[in-house]
């Protein structure tokens, strides 16, 4: 009943490199409208798992996202079942403007007709996305000249007009300041519920603040999985993060930035 | 500061087309012996594939460096309806004659009798093997120096193949002297005037065709397909699809180009479409400026003039001075001579203003 309600769930999935397991054996359910955390040390396979359920890389297993089956189809057609992501490093059309790079965001499905012609006024729900995400006075900059908060923004503006109801979000605070960091996470808060949110993320201040479950990955499969409170306790989290320094509640600080 | 820059950027593209037409259709006739406005025709023909490739390269990022190939399918369209129109119904033409090989002429010849025929196949001929290969390739992710690889090789299958079957294709010779088209003698000065008028009106026609679909969403997202593949991929768009419309739009293009440089010229050849002039097209592109609209347009007419000019006087070295213009505007001006003009102006202005879409360009293609 979640699951076609637009919740992901993932039965397990296996990512093999080469004779390397990335990714192995990963059951995962995220129910509609959570906001997921998934952490885990440097390597773990998470950006290999976003990888896997966006088509960008071949996986054995199932991921489920709404009722349908996404493994096996092609990066454009899970998009358009309504899966975006965003990438460890931002990935916007430089050389477009804000609202260019929001417009194709949201133009999929426009005919050939509509494409062939200008954009006339700013669609509404582009104009709703630069409020959201705060960028209505910057709309006709260059998206290269953004600065990197409001680039990881965009990129969120980008999946919220795309009409995604899963969005993937690789690390998106990396690099911010507090302030950005605190403003990214009430944008996520706001955007959750209404959608599944999923959010690779390494800074505890900030899952601790913002999380409503977390998942834990290590070595390609799941460790834990629960509340922050749950994940936090758990021995096995700590012993992968800290070994055994139980009670230390700044696990992944050294060594997980990529 | 220049009052041309408070314009609205529609008023300055009209502005910019009624000054082209002025130029075209008034000063240059005006102006040049009626020798040297058939050479400005002929210059307004490659002018025409540099639109075409553009569009392609400049903002998709596509490397065509086998535009030869559709030049030539336009071309010998034209040219098979001109030839059979010289002979006469029910004639072959000269050249199957004079071989003496055929008793009859061959069935894929017959239908380029029919002028709407030939003329339709100049530009849907090129479209639909662009259309064909494009699907092929853009669909199984062939990129960068590959795709550049691969439409020099179909160039050089099409030289082959055409030398190759000399009884029915006229061989290395091509197809030459043609006399009338489409009943108007073309040694007679006026009608290779007219010949030089029709050409302009289509260039700045697909001139104001090529701005509008650079200006529409479609041309904005070429250009996120240019720079970022990946990402339009995820954002639910198929860039196999995006990219082949660029294509076949500049297929189309360097078709009724070749097919316009026929009457204006005179002959089609192998010669004329192979690998050497599908590279001629590609430099005088990145040498005007590939991804402004105007840049191809001036960089091929400037080349050519300049192949004109300098290999009558230094025959020879024509090819080394080509080569090294090329090589200087990749590593130095990557924007081409069009770029000359954004980069004088930020520096009297020395705020830099934001680029237009596209203008800025990546050499990486190039390199690759
Ligand atoms: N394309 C690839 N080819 C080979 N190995 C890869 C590839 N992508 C990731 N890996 C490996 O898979 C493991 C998981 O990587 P990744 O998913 O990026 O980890 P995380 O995002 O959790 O830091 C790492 O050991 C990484 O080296
Ligand atoms: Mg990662």
């Amino acid at each position: 009943m979640s699951e076609t309600a637009g919740g992901l769930s993932i039965r397990g999935l296996r990512v093999v490199f080469d004779g390397f397991v990335a990714v192995d054996g990963v059951d995962l359910d995220v129910a509609p409208g959570d906001l997921r955390f998934l952490i885990g040390p440097n390597g773990a396979g998470k950006t290999t798992l976003v990888d896997a359920v966006t088509g960008l890389v071949k996986a054995t297993g199932s991921a489920r996202f709404g009722g349908q089956e996404l493994l096996g189809r092609d990066v454009h057609r899970i998009a358009r079942l309504g899966v975006g992501r965003t990438f460890q490093t931002a990935a916007l059309f430089e050389e477009l403007t804000v609202l260019q790079n929001l417009d194709i965001a949201a133009g999929a499905g426009r005919s050939p007709w509509t494409m062939l012609r200008r954009r006339g006024a700013v669609p509404d729900d582009v104009a709703y996305a630069l409020e959201t995400i705060g960028l209505t006075e910057r709309r006709d900059v260059l998206a290269g000249t953004l600065a990197h908060g409001q680039k990881q923004w965009l990129e969120i503006g980008m999946l919220l007009v795309q009409n995604a109801r899963l969005l993937l979000l690789d690390e998106p605070v990396a690099g911010m300041s507090h302030e950005e960091r605190e403003a990214t996470g009430e944008l996520l808060g706001k955007v959750a519920g209404e959608r599944t949110v999923v959010v690779i993320e390494h800074d505890m201040d900030f899952l601790r603040r913002f999380a409503h479950t977390v998942t834990v990955l290590h070595a390609g499969r799941v460790l834990s999985e629960g509340t922050v409170a749950q994940v936090q306790s758990d021995p096995k989290v700590q012993e992968v993060y800290l070994g055994h320094a139980a009670g230390h509640d700044e696990p992944v600080a050294q060594g997980a930035e990529t | 500061m220049n009052p041309l820059t408070n314009l609205s950027p529609r008023v300055r593209a009209w502005l910019g087309f009624g000054l082209g037409a002025v130029v075209l259709f008034a000063a240059a006739p005006a102006l040049l012996t009626d020798f040297r406005l058939s050479l400005l025709a002929k210059y307004l023909c490659f002018a025409i594939v540099a639109v075409g490739i553009g569009l392609a390269w400049g903002r998709g990022g596509l490397l065509t460096l086998g535009q030869g190939v559709f030049f030539g399918l336009g071309g010998y369209a034209m040219a098979m309806h001109l030839k059979l129109a010289d002979a006469g119904e029910g004639n072959m033409p000269d050249f199957m004659e004079l071989y003496g090989q055929l008793d009859e002429l061959p069935a894929w010849w017959a239908p380029f009798a029919n002028p709407v025929f030939a003329l339709a196949a100049t530009v849907l001929l090129p479209m639909l093997v662009a259309f064909g290969l494009g699907s092929l390739v853009f669909r199984r992710r062939v990129r960068g120096a590959y795709f550049a690889i691969l439409s020099q090789a179909l160039a050089a299958a099409m030289v082959i193949l055409l030398i190759g079957q000399q009884g029915t294709t006229g061989g290395t010779n091509g197809l030459t002297d043609i006399e009338g088209f489409f009943g108007y003698d073309l040694d007679d000065p006026v009608n290779q005037r007219m010949v030089y008028f029709i050409i302009a009106g289509v260039l700045l026609a697909l001139l104001a065709l090529t701005r509008q679909l650079m200006h529409s969403r479609y041309g904005e997202l070429l250009v996120a397909v240019r720079d970022s593949e990946e990402r339009v991929r995820f954002l639910g768009y198929n860039p196999a699809n995006v990219k082949l419309v660029a294509y076949v739009v500049a297929a189309g293009m360097a078709g009724l180009a070749g097919a316009l440089f026929v009457p204006a010229v005179g002959i089609i050849s192998p010669a004329l479409i192979g690998i050497v002039p599908s590279i001629e097209f590609v430099i005088g592109v990145a040498v005007g400026g590939r991804a402004a609209l105007l840049g191809p347009v001036l960089g091929a007419v400037a080349v050519a003039w300049a192949k004109t000019a300098l290999s009558e006087r230094f025959p020879g070295t024509w090819t080394y001075l080509q080569g090294a213009m090329f090589v200087l505007v990749v590593a130095f001006l990557p924007g081409g001579l069009a770029s000359l003009w954004g980069l004088l102006k930020r520096r009297r202005e020395a705020t830099p203003p934001a680029p237009e879409v596209g203008e800025r360009v990546l050499v990486k293609e190039v390199a690759a």
